[in-house]
């Protein structure tokens, strides 16, 4: 095996690990309620939900709203909990439902 | 340029010659003045752009030449006894992150009883921390050891911290002519530190991660081998030296007068002037007795003592310090390194926070052993008779 | 490059990855020097690193002394330019076992951001009681029991002691808004010299608090001023967070379990009432009612 001096890492190699999984919830973004004002995406401690582009408002704006990154999201529900405009509710996941 | 200085003086001067970037110390004594020295000379502004921080603790100092070095900084610190075990954790950390620290350890014992003086006790206490270890006998030796330990440390096949060790009071406060080195030879010796590898936002490394069992032994043997790769490497410095120096310390050891002795006897530090001393008597009056410098401590020259005592019966080592339940620390070593050799190995332990060794004793000492008037194995010597009561 | 990235062990709710994102999106690239802890475990395994900034972790109690390395070493060699350095260390790292070097670094002045996460309790090793642990708190080094009711002395007041040794900007904050953290990582670094953030954050496991519950406990802990938001610069008190209808603290104790022994212990309304002293007092020193 390869080891590195004194154990030096690269940067950012957590990305490989999947921590999708631990969680039995999982948030579902209520996309016409989301207000893309990005409250969500800087309490996420998992650093998995991003704010993206879904075409224009009526007033010609661009519209984003908020997306999760399944891989990462360990279900902890902070977003949907600091989310001010209903548009995150947490869903069960299948494998744990009774 | 030959000058007559005290030892802390022809550390400080030859440290300054080696351009570090961080030096950072706290005082302690028998090692105070050698960075009090440093810090006139960066008063006086004579260490370029290196930083001189004085730390709260040894515990802080080598802590902060462990955040130096990751940033590629050549980094320099001294110390002795306490501020050594004080420093002893950090000091195992940055050996395993592979920290090119150089030290030098102003030899002193540790407490309790509190002692200033010298002994080999608290560079021992070091021994199985992935540091280098080698030890002087005079001033003229530690200065002309500086640049070396440095190019030996921040080689890319050793990267390890490196020790220095001279006797406390005994070499660091005495008087010697010490042939100054100038910066252009030092210069041309040793090349600026060269990182293999170091903490940059251009390329963000993360130092210091911890190691699961899947990979934790594989590291620690990766400082285990390049500790015995660093035995050729030091080597090789050491002959570079009395290339370019004109000053030929030998190798890992020094051995004189083995090939054909009975008896060789063996020292380490300021002890070895008076013990080789000893031994050019003991030949003269006939004596079949061979003398051993040992030099490097870490890694333990262990293939070029074997074969220097390879002709003797016995073999006494002058102790400085101790293993409590044990042998004393270069005995063990001694022992392990001509353990297929049937030699009778005598360890008499002296000098123990500075206790005085003199001339009569290591005669003594000796000619016992030649007499067979000694039994194998550690003893103290110069020891006075004591009963320990309660109170 | 992202300074900080997912797939790190950090448990579900943690406030520390909230509180390390916040203030890296504040300071932008910087060096990090990270003590032994939670953090550290959750984020620098080798071969899994979640760092996208320059990171070394030592030990447990030197992260304060090997930032001040790193920070004389870019000085000595001429690349102060490429970011700042940045502590991270929990509260026992800071309070208890590091104080000796980040007394140090303080008091030599060196030009170095410290953040202490403060998740009230050496949490990575199970809970036990730290300088910072607030009274009340069953810990496992500090059990409730049929005589004592957790721990029983106050927090360690980090604040006074760091502008004790003259830091140029102090302040404290709270995971439970992060955008006052990054506001305050990018203020704090307008100054030169030593400065101090001491971030509350949730320990979900450590606290017994429900992960959803994480930040309503942690704004809790404002709104009940228990943990005052203040911010100090050059040693003048320049900003704190006001709050309105100040809660009792019970509010902020019932919602976590390592508090939930002081509703019943003979000791307990004696706790309570030393907790809403504390809080009161806050109140008063830093004007917080609104
Ligand atoms: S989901 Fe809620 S918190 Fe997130 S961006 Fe949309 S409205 Fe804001
Ligand atoms: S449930 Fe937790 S981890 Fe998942 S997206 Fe929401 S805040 Fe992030």
């Amino acid at each position: 095996m390869k080891i590195t001096l004194g154990a030096v890492s690269r940067p950012l190699e957590s990305l490989k690990i999947k921590t999708g999984d631990w969680g039995t919830e999982y948030p579902v973004i209520i996309e016409e309620n989301c207000k893309g004002c990005g409250d969500c995406v800087v309490y996420c401690p998992d650093l998995c939900i991003e704010l993206v582009e879904v075409g224009k408002d009526e007033k010609g704006k661009v519209r984003k709203v908020a997306k999760v990154n399944y891989d990462y999201c360990k279900g902890c529900g902070t977003c949907s909990v600091v989310c001010k405009h209903e548009a995150i509710k947490m869903e069960i996941k299948e494998l744990y439902r009774g | 340029m030959m000058k007559v200085v005290r030892g802390f003086y022809a550390v400080a001067y030859s440290v300054k010659l080696c351009r570090p970037d961080v030096i950072c110390a706290y005082p302690i004594t028998p090692q105070s003045e050698i960075v009090e020295n440093i810090a006139q000379m960066y008063a006086n502004g004579e260490l370029g752009n290196c930083e001189y921080i004085t730390a709260e603790s040894e515990f802080g100092a080598a802590s902060i030449l462990v955040g130096a070095s990751a940033t590629g900084a050549r980094t320099y610190t001294a110390t002795c006894s306490q501020g050594l075990i004080l420093m002893s954790e950090v000091l195992w950390n940055a050996a395993g992150m592979r920290l090119p620290i150089v030290l030098t350890i102003a030899n002193r014992s540790l407490s309790a009883p509190l002692s200033i003086w010298n002994d080999h006790q608290d560079s021992m206490a070091m021994r199985d921390a992935g540091i280098i270890q080698m030890y002087v006998e005079n001033n003229q030796e530690v200065h002309d050891m500086m640049p070396q330990a440095f190019k030996i440390a921040e080689n890319h096949k050793v990267m390890l911290p490196m020790m220095v060790c001279m006797d406390g009071y005994k070499l660091t406060h005495a008087y010697e002519p010490v042939d100054l080195l100038n910066q252009e030879m030092v210069d041309e010796f040793l090349p600026p530190y060269d990182p293999p590898v170091k903490m940059t936002t251009k390329d963000p490394y993360t130092f210091g991660s911890y190691a699961t069992p899947a990979s934790y032994m594989e590291f620690r043997a990766a400082v285990y081998n390049a500790m015995e790769r660093s035995k050729k490497i030091i080597e090789d410095v050491y002959k570079e030296w009395a290339e370019v120096s004109g000053r030929n310390w030998g190798g890992h050891i020094v051995a004189e007068n083995c090939e054909d002795a009975d008896v060789c006897v063996m020292a380490m530090g300021s002890l070895v002037g008076l013990v080789r001393e000893v031994v050019k008597e003991l030949r003269g009056e006939g004596k079949k007795v061979g003398f051993i410098k040992i030099r490097t401590f870490r890694p333990f020259p262990a293939e070029e003592i074997a074969k220097a005592v390879d002709n003797c019966q016995k073999i006494i080592v002058f102790e400085r310090s101790l293993s409590m339940g044990s042998d004393a620390p270069v005995t063990l070593d001694v022992k392990s390194a001509i353990h297929k050799k049937a030699i009778d190995v005598y360890s008499p332990v002296v000098g123990l926070g500075g206790r005085d060794v003199p001339h009569k004793l290591v005669k003594s000492t000796i000619e016992e052993v030649i007499e067979n008037k000694a039994k194998p194995g550690t003893y103290f010597k110069g020891l006075k008779d004591y009963e320990e009561v309660i109170v | 490059m992202k300074l900080f990235g997912s797939g790190h062990g950090a448990c579900p709710g943690c406030g520390l990855p909230i509180a390390v994102k916040s203030v890296l999106e504040g300071t932008g690239p910087c060096f990090v020097a990270n003590a032994t802890g939670c953090l550290e475990i959750i984020s620098s395994q080798y071969g899994k690193s979640a760092w996208g900034v320059p990171y070394i972790h030592s030990v447990f109690e030197n992260s304060a002394a090997v930032a001040a390395g790193i920070e004389a070493a870019l000085k000595a060699l001429g690349r102060k330019d490429e970011g700042p350095v940045v502590v991270f260390a929990g509260d026992g790292a800071t309070a208890d076992i590091g104080i000796g070097c980040l007394s140090g670094m303080f008091d030599r002045g060196h030009d170095i951001l410290y953040v202490c996460l403060d998740n009230e309790a050496y949490q990575n090793t199970g809970n036990q009681q730290s300088g910072l642990t607030p009274p009340g708190s069953n810990t496992t080094t500090t059990p409730s029991g049929k005589v004592l009711p957790g721990k029983i002395k106050p927090k360690k007041d980090m604040v006074s002691i760091a502008l004790a040794h003259k830091a140029v900007y102090v302040a404290t904050a709270s995971v439970a808004y992060p955008r006052d953290i990054t506001r305050k990582a990018k203020r704090a670094l307008e100054f030169e010299g030593p400065k101090y953030l001491q971030i509350h954050s949730v320990c979900v496991t450590g606290w017994g608090v429900d992960g959803k519950q994480a930040i309503p406990v942690a704004k809790l802990a404002v709104e009940t001023a228990l943990y005052p938001l203040v911010e100090y610069e050059n040693g003048q008190l320049v900003r704190v967070k006001k709050i309105k209808d100040r809660k009792p603290v019970e509010e902020y104790l019932k919602l976590q379990r390592r508090f939930r022994h002081l509703f019943k212990h003979p000791k307990g309304k004696e706790v309570i009432a030393e907790l809403q002293k504390i809080a009161d007092e806050n109140a008063k020193k830093y004007g917080l009612d609104a």
